[in-house]
């Protein structure tokens, strides 16, 4: 090691920072030393990396066509030089058809994530906060919809709206928010008597300012965390609407839809199905392990476990 | 107890009446409450969501003074909180409408359908805990070992496979390429006229009919959605037993028991899985819960003739009336189940009791 790298990790880890930038910057360095150690998070990290990179570059890394194939040379050829993973019953080169896919798995994660989650952090802080009869409304509300099965209640939102992949986004949304709402009040109640708030208080900051300001901030981590580990069911849900013919229509080269197109040939040319499949395992198994990683992370307390 | 509690023994008991009058009261209030939001929801994607509910209901094809006749009869020309209350009153009475695709009432094909369900349901929590309980203690114990990590890598994957497409794969090496069982449906055809069922439920109704033949052609229809929801559940409950019993080894009194000389076995599987089995239960109901849920992808699959099949096959045909039926059933099976586990667990531990 070089003496600047050695002074830079010093510099990262000092009991007496200068300023705002180093504290956070050694804190996040300490927090990537304890995730760094847990080869299995990395690994999942890795995967999910690669699924943004293939979703953004897909047109450069797909080598054919995801919506046009040669319906006349190539329907249904198994696995090669040419097809990777073989094509569909249409010509179309799966591989290429996968990966175009990664962009609509990100993009149900990432809206869900966007719609869901702010949501459960605005009920369970305002809950938390508030107390009294209103933290007993909201978490009464919060608690019915724990108590509902997940994914039948997508399956029926999503009949009555119609299906289509924005459809399935908002039903999955709807019925995912409540244990953000829970872990928000939790992290709440904890902090809402101490006493920088009371400092905060005293200053005059509106209520709205400190939930805003001073409560919704210190949410984030434990939130995060929550937030990756649902991913993986997230993207099931996803697949199961798309399976079901409910999610993205066709052509979309939604991943849960192409299986249930590749189904009709599961016994003769068995990679039509399989395939997409494989490419959820491996992405929601890449959201689990880097969910429970960040959890080790982020929350030393349970990561004795 | 202080003394002056100790002198006044019956205005404990009186008290101690009214803690337990106010948890039942308690109780009585969640329940409704949860009962009547999964009405409210069921209610909203039924009546407010569809343009118009008539239409979802007679399909578009209907001539116009239909259209305006069901309108008045179904009572959908009523501000919504009238409308509300009928549904709710309905509902309450077992009235979930009729189907448009079979032209039952919904709740007479959901008691057809929902045996189907439950008994795969069932066999795949007996399979799930069977496997996932032993699977658990042992990782805790070994914990860190290669053991610990298999276990834990088996569960990783269940939480993260899509489970139509690992009974897609099932069906095709299992029932297709090995020929070890039989492919979708609950039995083959050839017993569908000789077999009567009792419960409903096709495992016991074919031993109460001493019929050994259909017996064994059930189970072997059965195995492969059975053991994929098991998959299924053995994943959380490994999870949870491993976390429970890690818990537990790391208590004082496993510390006495080994002070006193008890065999290593004694103690994992006398006295800290005994210990463990309390949260366990509720883990185990809600995994079961959970399967009914689950049951909704693995029955389309394997063309299982339960409630997840009648469900998704309404679904296709925009059958609103069967799929919130079927909705507000397995949500109450839900609800149901989430509470029990809750008693079971009060009742299992004495330090919740303890006011």
């Amino acid at each position: 090691m070089s003496e600047t790298a050695m002074t830079r990790r010093e510099w990262l880890l000092t009991d007496r920072p200068q300023s705002r930038l180093q504290a956070r910057l050694g804190r996040a360095y300490v927090t990537w030393r304890r995730f760094a150690a847990n080869r299995l998070a990395v690994i999942g990290m890795l995967i999910i990396l690669g699924l943004i990179v293939l979703a953004i570059f897909a047109p450069l890394l797909a080598p054919y066509s995801p919506y046009v194939g040669d319906l006349a040379k190539s329907r249904l050829l198994p696995p090669d030089a040419a097809h990777w993973l073989g094509t569909d019953d249409q010509g179309r080169d799966i591989l290429s058809r996968l990966i175009y896919g990664s962009r609509l798995t990100l993009q149900v994660v990432v809206l869900v994530a966007i719609i869901a989650a702010p949501l459960g952090l605005l009920v369970g802080t305002v809950a938390g906060y508030a107390g009294g009869w209103v933290d007993a409304v909201l978490m009464r509300i919060t608690d019915i919809f724990l108590a509902f099965p997940k994914l039948v209640l997508a399956l029926a939102f999503v009949a009555a709206l119609g299906p289509g992949i924005g459809n399935a986004i908002i039903a999955i949304a709807i019925t995912s928010w409540p244990p953000y709402a829970r872990i928000a009040r939790a992290e709440t109640l904890t902090v809402r008597n101490s006493d920088y708030i009371s400092a905060v208080r005293l200053m005059g900051a509106s209520p709205w300012r400190i939930v805003l300001r001073h409560i919704m901030p210190l949410c984030i981590s434990s939130l995060i965390v929550r937030v990756t580990l649902d991913m993986a069911g997230i993207i099931l849900t996803a697949a199961g609407l798309g399976f079901l013919g409910l999610g993205a229509q066709p052509p979309l080269p939604e991943w849960g839809a192409m299986i249930a197109s590749g189904r009709r040939f599961i016994l003769d040319q068995w990679w039509v199905a399989a395939m997409p499949g494989f490419a959820i395992l491996v992405v929601s198994l890449g959201f689990n392990l880097l969910g429970d990683g960040l959890r080790d992370a982020l929350d030393p307390r349970g990561s004795s476990q | 107890m202080s003394p002056a509690e100790r002198r006044m023994p019956a205005r404990r008991a009186n008290r101690r009446a009214f803690a337990t009058l106010k948890a039942i009261a308690g109780f009585v209030v969640v329940v409704a409450t949860t009962y009547l939001g999964l009405l409210a929801v069921t209610f909203f994607i039924g009546r407010v969501v569809p343009i118009d509910p008539v239409l979802a209901i007679v399909g578009d094809r209907a001539p116009s003074h239909v259209v305006e006749r069901v309108r008045q009869e179904m009572g959908f020309n009523l501000p919504y909180y009238q409308q509300f209350f009928l549904y709710v009153k309905g509902v309450l009475q077992g009235d979930f409408g009729t189907s448009v695709l079979t032209t039952n009432p919904v709740m007479t094909d959901i008691r057809r359908v929902f045996p189907a369900t439950m008994e795969l349901a069932t066999v795949g929590t007996v399979i799930g805990a069977a496997f996932g309980i032993p699977l658990g203690v042992l990782a805790a114990v070994r914990r860190g070992s290669l053991a610990d990590q298999i276990v834990r890598i088996v569960g990783l994957v269940g939480y993260s496979v899509p489970i139509f497409w690992l009974g897609l794969l099932a069906l095709l090496v299992f029932y297709a390429r090995l020929g070890w069982t039989s492919g979708p449906g609950r039995m083959d055809v050839v017993f569908e006229y000789t077999f009567t069922p009792i419960t409903g439920f096709f495992l016991l109704d074919a031993i109460l009919n001493r019929d050994w033949a259909a017996f064994r052609d059930i189970v072997s229809h059965i195995v492969l959605p059975g053991s994929l929801l098991g998959y299924f559940s053995l994943a959380y409950i490994s999870r949870m037993t491993r976390s429970f019993m890690l818990n537990e080894l790391s208590q004082e009194y496993i510390v006495a028991a080994r002070a006193k000389g008890l065999s290593e076995t004694r103690i994992i599987w006398g006295h800290a899985l005994r210990n463990a089995a309390v949260p366990l239960v509720t883990v185990i109901a809600l995994s079961y819960a959970g399967l009914l849920e689950g049951s909704v992808l693995t029955e389309t699959v394997f063309a299982w003739p339960g409630l997840g099949l009648y469900i998704t096959n309404s679904l296709q045909n925009a059958d609103m009336n069967a799929v919130l039926g079927g909705t507000i059933v397995i949500g109450s099976v839900f609800i149901a189940i989430n509470l029990l586990s809750d008693v079971l667990y009060r009742m299992l531990d004495p330090r919740t009791r303890t006011r």
